[in-house]
């Protein structure tokens, strides 16, 4: 039987269930295949903080959202097109979520009196299907017996009835593979190597996703497959990776860059420990990780490490952070490389440990006693996360400094198509380590500076001739030693403060999107906000209107060309998931009237509501009325 | 998780790997151009000389030694010495000196602490740094008070002290470093005395030489806040009670003519002091520090006054062999790294360009 085959430019779809229901591995491999199908996409992942929340509750449920499409994309999506929901918990915890229309499938296996009751529902609302007034009733509903089928396909596997049934998330995933012509090899590949040693598991999943996918093919229940053709990419090799592996490798292709070891000092925490994880596995590379204590003992045990002569880091998010900031400040008095990675979360305190957030600018920022100024740097998307490993730790060696590097949880497990760079294409890193010196060499001065970067030497021990002790009191300009003196200390609070100022000499302009070049808007953002905003910018356009978008990597020092930039429009709006942070420091740094948008939802801002806020700002700076329906369907209309 | 076999080389010197100087060198040598600032009879000044003395004849390459320090009086002590040195932060030392030991075996890594900075504020790193046995020699300068901020009671004042802080004397409980040091499973373990020239050398010389975390107590006096605190174990008239010394494979007494000794104490599977002509000479205790069994080293321990001190154990309590954490770390990464074939470069491509790759045209 032939089924009908519709075309779509996009689809957003997301997997929820129970956290035992195995969402996460679900999505990924739908991920994966859509990778390697050649989509481009972005994918959300959002799950609980407890590892196994009550079963079939709504705090227990644990979603994966993925979006992929046959052109440029740069969200993980505001609405689910579908929604697969194992439980009713996870139908009921992503319903509001759904647009009108939106495809539904549920496993019917799990709606019973008990779990409906522990969803909150007072009646089963799949029995209430086709009737007025269902709350299910502006949806395409599948009621299916996912669980009921999975037992039966793996029957003859023997398996005992609840490891048949943890098949299910492989069963759905073939009848989505099959309504999205996903290719299904690579999924049978995976399954079979991570089910290797236990035959019987492997098989029975294997068999769960072919049969997911066969009576997708045979029910009448569905009677239309889609199709989303590949998406035109610049040439290269891709692959699909999360911001925290694509973190872990810019560490890794930093210490190869700059011919140093790498030594990261972590101590675990959500959702930064699979950087430390992922570093764990690179012996190879000479990556030494030591998973401290504390996080005190990691970042000091990095320190150690830096004044060693390694390419230092510690991994951590923002708790740890509170936890680091002494020593960050040692770090800073001793003028040492150190990159410190805040893999940002909501906060305060333990606040959202899984959820997103960018809230810890100003603590990078300020967060530390005394005038202790450290550069930010911050990646924009999942496969950014490489590069800006690598230029955290360029401006670690170069200018002898702690650097903070932030990512947040949306960027850490979200994941992207990233084109792999070429070896070539790669900075490289010069450590440039102090020369001994003979007995009849001037003595050794470990202030001194270099004229250009104003970095004071790295003077590693076992070098000959050039012992010398560092610390934590203020030293004296040029000689180190201890100096109290009050001209001295204002002269070296100042050097270390014009040091961090003068990285901006060694950063490219800024890329400023505007092509019209008659935009009197201009929204500009940093780190993971740079997906949301990009679409935001994108549908104000679509609709006939001029908006400019500038995106900041470095946050500290503001490159030197932002103040002019940002002069040459009249509105300026900074979205960002807090209270206002980024618009704090131009507004004081460039006196601009800067405009906050800002969310603390704990999950990233939506293109929809951006592009609203756009157009209301291009109302106000222009005179018009904004109307955001793209201009195409406007004209059609007419 | 399953354990499995670090299959870990044989054990080594403390100081093994670390470059050894061309020549014969001298105290001068050690001895930094900055004035030494500590009050006028201060305890310090004593250890300082000690290790500037003692420096040379370990016989390393200057620059291959590196002392950390973190926040007190005694941690001023880096930079007294021309060699390698970081003046830290309260407590962190211990973490510092793990990183630089790690990264590095050809350094002979020294952490000067105190009483306040290791015990108190430095608690943490102190234990984890005996347990994982960094390669490293700990000085734990223990003057029983705090000194830098002036005289408040610290982790090692006896209950009851009246100090700035407790005008009503301390309620707090004091800690025993060798009790602490040996529950963190610390594999050497000793206590010497800041005026014993003699016997501080010959403990900071079995200390370096020790391949792990050795960690040595130096009782300290501070002339200007506890005053006298050590009296009992320096004056000419009662140290031979005061004193327990403790010397590997002799037997442990005391005293005026050695009249008393260490027994075992069948009632509480302690030790206990006797008097030698109640017992006999054969029943004493003979000091086994190479013991793996650190039960009675624990309980030898136990013999320090809590309160005021009138008698110590002094020597080398416990001292075994066991794997660094270091060597084991460095032994992974040098295992994998002959493991790899080709260049870094070719293999950072792989690394990166692995996965489930496609490629656009």
């Amino acid at each position: 039987m032939s089924k009908q085959v519709k075309q779509l430019d996009r689809v957003i779809i997301r997997f929820a269930g129970d956290s035992g229901d195995g969402m996460q591995l679900t999505g990924d491999r739908f991920t994966q295949e859509s990778a390697v199908f050649g989509n481009d996409l972005v994918t959300l992942p959002n799950f609980p903080a407890e590892i196994r929340a009550p079963q079939g509750t709504i705090p227990g449920v644990s979603s994966f959202q993925v979006h992929f499409a046959d052109h440029d994309i740069l969200t993980a999506g505001d609405a689910p097109d579908v929604l697969v929901a194992m439980n009713p918990a996870a139908l009921k915890a992503n319903l509001g979520d759904l647009p009108k229309g939106a495809t539904i499938i549920v496993d019917t296996h799990d709606f019973s009196a008990r779990n409906l009751q522990k969803a909150g529902y007072e009646a089963n609302p799949l029995d209430s299907l086709g009737d007025a007034g269902s709350i299910l009733g502006e949806f395409a509903v599948h009621p299916i017996d996912l669980t009921g089928m999975t037992v039966e396909a793996v029957k003859e596997f023997g398996l005992s009835r609840k490891d048949a049934a943890r098949a299910k998330n492989m069963f759905a995933l073939g009848l989505l593979s099959w309504m999205y012509g996903r290719p299904t090899e690579p999924t049978e590949a995976f399954l079979s190597k991570r089910f290797a040693k236990v035959p019987d598991i492997r098989d029975a999943n294997i068999t769960a996703f072919k049969s997911g996918w066969n009576f997708g093919e045979t029910t009448e229940t569905f009677a239309v497959q889609y199709e989303v053709k590949p998406a035109p990419m610049a040439p290269g090799t891709y692959r699909n990776i999360t911001g925290n592996l694509a973190l872990a490798y810019g560490l890794v292709a930093a210490g190869v860059q700059s011919e140093l070891p790498v030594f990261l000092g972590s101590y675990p925490i959500t959702p930064a420990s699979d950087i430390l994880h992922e570093l764990s596995k690179h012996k190879a590379f000479g990556v030494t990780t030591f998973q401290a204590e504390d996080e005190i003992a990691g970042i000091g045990s990095a320190l150690g490490a830096a004044f060693a002569g390694q390419l230092a880091v510690t991994t951590t998010s923002g708790p740890g952070v509170a936890l680091k900031s002494e020593t960050i400040g040692l770090a800073v008095m001793t003028e040492l490389p150190l990159v410190i990675v805040n893999v940002q979360r909501g906060g305060p305190s333990t606040g959202l440990p899984t959820k997103t957030e960018q809230a810890d600018l100003l603590q990078a920022m300020f967060g530390r006693n005394g005038e202790a100024p450290v550069p930010v740097v911050a990646p924009q998307s999942p496969g950014d996360c490489f590069d800006a490993a690598l230029e955290a730790a360029r401006i670690a060696v170069t200018y002898r400094t702690p650097v903070f590097l932030l990512s947040d949880g949306y960027l850490a497990n979200g994941s992207e198509p990233w084109r792999i760079p070429e070896l070539s294409e790669l900075p490289v890193i010069e450590p440039g380590f102090a020369a001994p010196r003979e007995q009849d060499d001037a003595a050794f001065r470990p202030y001194d500076r270099d004229p250009e970067t104003l970095a004071r030497p790295w003077a590693i021990p076992g070098t000959p001739g050039l012992e010398h002790r560092i610390g934590g009191l203020e030293k004296g300009d040029g000689h180190g030693n201890i100096s109290y003196d009050p001209a001295n200390h204002d002269l070296m609070v100042r050097t270390r403060q014009a040091k961090i100022d003068r990285i901006a000499e060694s950063l490219p302009p800024l890329v400023v999107d505007d092509p019209s070049g008659e935009a009197k808007v201009l929204v500009i953002g940093w780190g993971s906000t740079y997906g949301p905003i990009g679409a935001g910018v994108r549908r104000v356009r679509k609709a006939g209107f001029n908006v400019a978008q500038v995106h900041l990597r470095h946050l500290n020092p503001f490159p030197k060309d932002l103040g002019e930039i940002l002069k040459g429009y009249d509105k300026v709006l900074v979205p960002e998931m807090n209270l206002g942070q980024l618009s704090m420091l131009l507004r004081a740094k460039y006196l601009v009237d800067a405009q906050g948008y800002n969310q603390v939802r704990g999950l990233p801002l939506k293109a929809a509501d951006l592009a609203q806020a756009i157009g209301e700002l291009v109302a106000q700076a222009e005179g018009v009325t904004v109307d955001l329906t793209p201009a195409t369907e406007k004209e059609s209309a007419r | 998780m399953t354990a499995i076999d670090l299959g870990v080389p044989g054990l080594r010197s403390g100081v093994e790997l670390v470059p050894t100087a061309d020549g014969p060198q001298s105290a001068k040598e050690y001895s930094s151009d900055q004035e030494v600032r500590w009050c006028p009879g201060c305890g310090d000044y004593a250890v300082l000389k000690a290790v500037q003395s003692f420096l040379p004849d370990l016989g390393l390459r200057r620059e291959n030694i590196v002392f950390v320090s973190g926040i007190g009086c005694s941690s001023r002590f880096p930079y007294y010495l021309d060699t390698y040195g970081m003046h830290s932060i309260h407590g962190r030392a211990p973490s510092i000196a793990t990183g630089l030991a790690t990264a590095r075996e050809d350094l002979s890594v020294w952490v000067v602490t105190g009483d306040g900075d290791a015990l108190s504020i430095g608690g943490n790193h102190l234990i984890h740094a005996l347990r994982r046995n960094v390669n490293m020699t700990i000085l734990l300068f223990n003057n029983r008070i705090y000194g830098l901020t002036k005289g408040q009671y610290s982790p090692t004042s006896e209950a009851g002290k009246i100090t700035k802080s407790t005008p009503m004397g301390s309620v707090d409980h004091p800690f025993n470093p060798i009790s602490l040091a040996l529950g963190a499973e610390g594999t050497f373990v000793a206590r010497t005395v800041d005026s014993d020239r003699k016997h501080l050398t010959s403990v900071l010389a079995a200390a370096a030489a020790h391949r792990g975390t050795s960690l040595v107590e130096i009782y300290q006096n501070c002339p200007i806040f506890n005053d006298g605190a050590f009296d009992a174990i320096k004056d000419a008239d009662t140290k031979a009670d005061a004193i327990i010394p403790l010397v590997h494979g002799e037997p442990i007494r005391f005293g005026a003519e050695g009249a008393r000794g260490l027994v075992r104490d069948q009632a509480t599977g302690g030790v206990k002091v006797v008097d030698v002509a109640d017992v006999g000479e054969s029943a004493l205790l003979v000091h086994d520090a190479h013991n793996p069994d650190p039960t009675t080293a624990f309980a030898i321990s136990r013999l320090t006054d809590a309160g005021v001190l009138h008698q110590a154990p002094i020597g080398i309590f416990r001292q075994v062999e066991r794997p660094t954490y270091d060597d084991q770390a460095r032994a992974q990464v040098a295992s994998a790294t002959s493991a790899a074939s080709g260049d870094a470069r070719e293999r950072l491509a792989g690394l990166i360009g692995g996965g489930d790759t496609w490629t656009v045209v």
